[in-house]
């Protein structure tokens, strides 16, 4: 095993990796605020690339304010999901907002079918197509794209949920919302938001991931799932986790494929996820349970 | 109130007195289809044309001298809904010969019950296990799997490629061809240096490229359908691999095109001759046929012809071949007279039925073609 074989794995790797990631990040925006696991999350990211491809073909729009538009439909498609579907729960509980996440997944993914069909979709790369050689192994000019992206995305959570008051406070939320509400924060708003961001988050990655993975209507459920895992390996409710989580299981996956079997890459990333939640339940860079109860 | 119960039994009546009247004066004939659900895009099509090749049939004064009437059941890709649809076709509608299922799940899930009720079966699924071991009620269009390996094999023997490596995606069609070539590539005597998988819904396969590249094959062959194989066409450039690389027929549709962009150029693969009808060679017999059914599809439904459409039109017009030929529209003399087919002019290729041929196809059906500035080129 070369070299550049073994840069070109960890490559693809961060790839794939990068788009777990992204999925990722909205899960835990939307957790930190409502402790709620959105398996609609996966629905945001193929909105996101479905909405560009559409204002891109049909509309005609140029590829950057089609990226824009897209990712303002799906953050309007977010807050709607918040308002009409999770809002008026009488008495809700975490597993029936859970549920109704689910739900409302099958629901988009099923108006996108009757919408767009069953058709996969292509969208050009930002900047052109032309791979950058680099020590013998390659990468495409979209992949910097996305690896910058999410970055900056990642840095400014970050920054959002330590530095600011508005990110205190819907972290506030998770916590405990009666004592959020009684210190005076509007904690329905904060929920709305978390809602719009994370759908921001999702489509913002769809949109960049859109040249590379393509776009189709059932995209958002494998990568739903992983990004679900990602988060699971990283610690549910941590930023930086989440996006570490992701891209450690995209380079486990690409390194099972190239030195064990391409067959059994997901059932590696798997196992090895299975393992550590065994030794470290709350996961790499989650805190203990204790501390959240 | 009155009128509305009258309505409804007069409706009922109708219902039941329908198939009673029309024994006589009628042939019928029975169809499943996926017409909806996730094979659409391949039954959608083969209903169309079973209706217009009922149409066409009725307005040139039918078959032995009576009406043609095909009973056309929608299964939603759904294996119960299809096991249903058969029932009742074989049960309630009491047809002579059924074509479809659309997918070869459904075929499978269902073709044992034609022997039980001696009604022939002609399917538009491309499983090699539909025919193979052979049953005698169940015959279908499409060409095998086998047959796509071989004339990639040929091409790739013509051009001195020792050393072959195996991409397949992990769903039915993607292993069905992994055997094939596991069994076929050291019979021709070359070797298979990798055998690498992908799933379906995988968006980069650079990793199993890179771990092919290592091996140094003289020829890459991929088995998918869409978009697995635009991804690798995409990452196949991306990581600048210049090895011959050979799709399946599973990707002959300008989708494949549009997905892979600028990629797919130079790619090889084996395809039916409906898609490059207008290439092919004036000589050859098929050519009218295509351009006929080509010409009539489109200006019946103002959609582009596919494939799978032609299986469509293929089982129908050989059920009514058979019919014609035998002169008899028994379920029995129609599975005689099918296995007696030779010669055949369809869409997808010439059969030749014999008894121990249900499939009637070989090689030959194929074209080997290569994508040349966004089209498609028969190779000489």
């Amino acid at each position: 095993m070369d070299f550049a074989s073994i840069l070109q794995y960890l490559i693809s790797g961060l790839t794939v990796g990068a788009t777990y990631g992204l999925t990722a990040l909205g899960f835990t925006i939307i957790y930190n605020t409502t402790g709620i696991i959105n398996f609609a999350q996966g629905e945001f990211v193929m909105l996101g690339g479905m909405f560009s491809v559409f204002f891109l073909n049909v509309t005609g729009l140029p590829l950057p304010l089609a990226v824009a538009a897209a990712v303002a439909a799906t953050v309007a498609v977010g807050a709607f999901i918040e308002r009409c579907t999770i809002r008026p729960v009488k008495h809700p509980t975490l597993i029936q907002l859970i549920i109704v996440t689910i739900g409302v997944s099958i629901v988009i993914r099923g108006l996108a079918m009757l919408v767009w069909g069953k058709d996969t979709f292509a969208l050009p790369a930002f900047t052109g197509e032309t791979p950058l050689r680099f020590l013998g192994a390659t990468i495409l000019p979209q992949n910097l794209w996305i690896l910058g992206i999410t970055l900056v995305l990642l840095a400014a959570l970050k920054r959002f949920f330590a530095g600011t008051m508005f990110g205190r406070a819907m972290l506030a939320c998770s916590h405990n919302k009666k004592a959020a509400y009684l210190s005076g924060i509007d904690v329905q708003r904060m929920v709305l938001f978390s809602f719009m961001l994370s759908a921001f988050i999702g489509s913002v990655g769809g949109a960049i991931l859109a040249p590379i993975t393509m776009a189709s209507y059932d995209r958002g459920i494998l990568l739903g799932l992983k990004g679900f895992a990602a988060c699971i390996l990283g610690g549910l409710g941590n930023p930086f986790g989440a996006a570490a989580g992701g891209l450690i299981l995209g380079v486990l996956e690409s390194f099972g494929a190239g030195f064990v079997s391409s067959a059994y890459k997901d059932a590696f990333a798997f196992l090895i996820l299975l393992g550590l939640l065994f030794v470290r339940p709350s996961g790499l860079f989650g805190k203990s349970a204790a501390t959240r109860a | 109130m009155k009128w509305s119960s009258f309505l409804v039994i007069a409706l009922l009546g109708l219902m039941c007195a329908a198939p009673a009247s029309a024994s006589d004066d009628t042939i019928r004939i029975g169809a499943v289809f996926s017409a909806t659900g996730p094979a659409s895009f391949l039954g959608e099509p083969e209903k169309n044309t079973a209706s217009m090749v009922e149409e066409q049939i009725n307005a040139q004064g039918g078959l032995l001298g009576k009406k043609l009437e095909i009973v056309i059941y929608d299964d939603e890709t759904d294996v119960n809904k299809c096991v249903l649809a058969v029932d009742k076709l074989l049960k309630k509608d009491r047809v002579v010969a059924v074509v479809g299922p659309t997918v070869s799940g459904n075929t499978l899930a269902v073709k044992d019950k034609f022997a039980r009720a001696k009604v022939p079966l002609v399917s538009c699924a491309a499983a090699e296990k539909i025919v193979r071991p052979l049953d005698p009620w169940v015959f279908k269009t499409p060409q095998s799997d086998r047959h796509a390996v071989s004339r990639i094999l040929k091409h790739a023997a013509a051009q001195g490629y020792k050393r072959i490596a195996a991409l397949t995606v992990s769903n039915g069609f993607g292993q069905a061809g992994r055997a094939v070539l596991k069994e076929l590539v050291p019979a021709a005597g070359m070797e298979l240096v990798a055998d690498e998988v992908y799933g379906p819904k995988d968006t980069d396969m650079t990793a199993q490229l890179t771990k092919i590249k290592g091996t140094a094959p003289d020829a890459i062959v991929c088995w998918g359908t869409n978009p697995g194989p635009a991804v690798i066409a995409r990452n196949r450039v991306q990581l600048g691999l210049d090895t011959p690389l050979y799709m399946s027929h599973g990707v002959a549709s300008k989708k494949f095109i549009e997905l892979a962009g600028p990629s797919a150029e130079g790619i090889l693969l084996p395809a039916g001759r409906l898609i490059v009808a207008g290439q092919v060679a004036d000589d050859n017999p098929q050519k009218p046929v295509l351009l006929k059914y080509i010409a009539d599809y489109e200006a019946a439904f103002q959609a582009p012809v596919s494939a799978f459409g032609g299986h469509g039109w293929d089982a129908v017009n050989l059920v009514v071949e058979a019919i014609r030929r035998g002169n008899s529209a028994e379920p029995a003399d129609i599975r005689d007279n099918l296995e007696k087919i030779t010669g055949f002019l369809g869409t997808g290729g010439v059969f030749n039925f014999s008894p121990e041929d249900h499939n009637g196809l070989d090689e030959s059906a194929f074209e080997m073609v290569v994508i040349e500035n966004g089209d498609w080129k028969i190779v000489k």
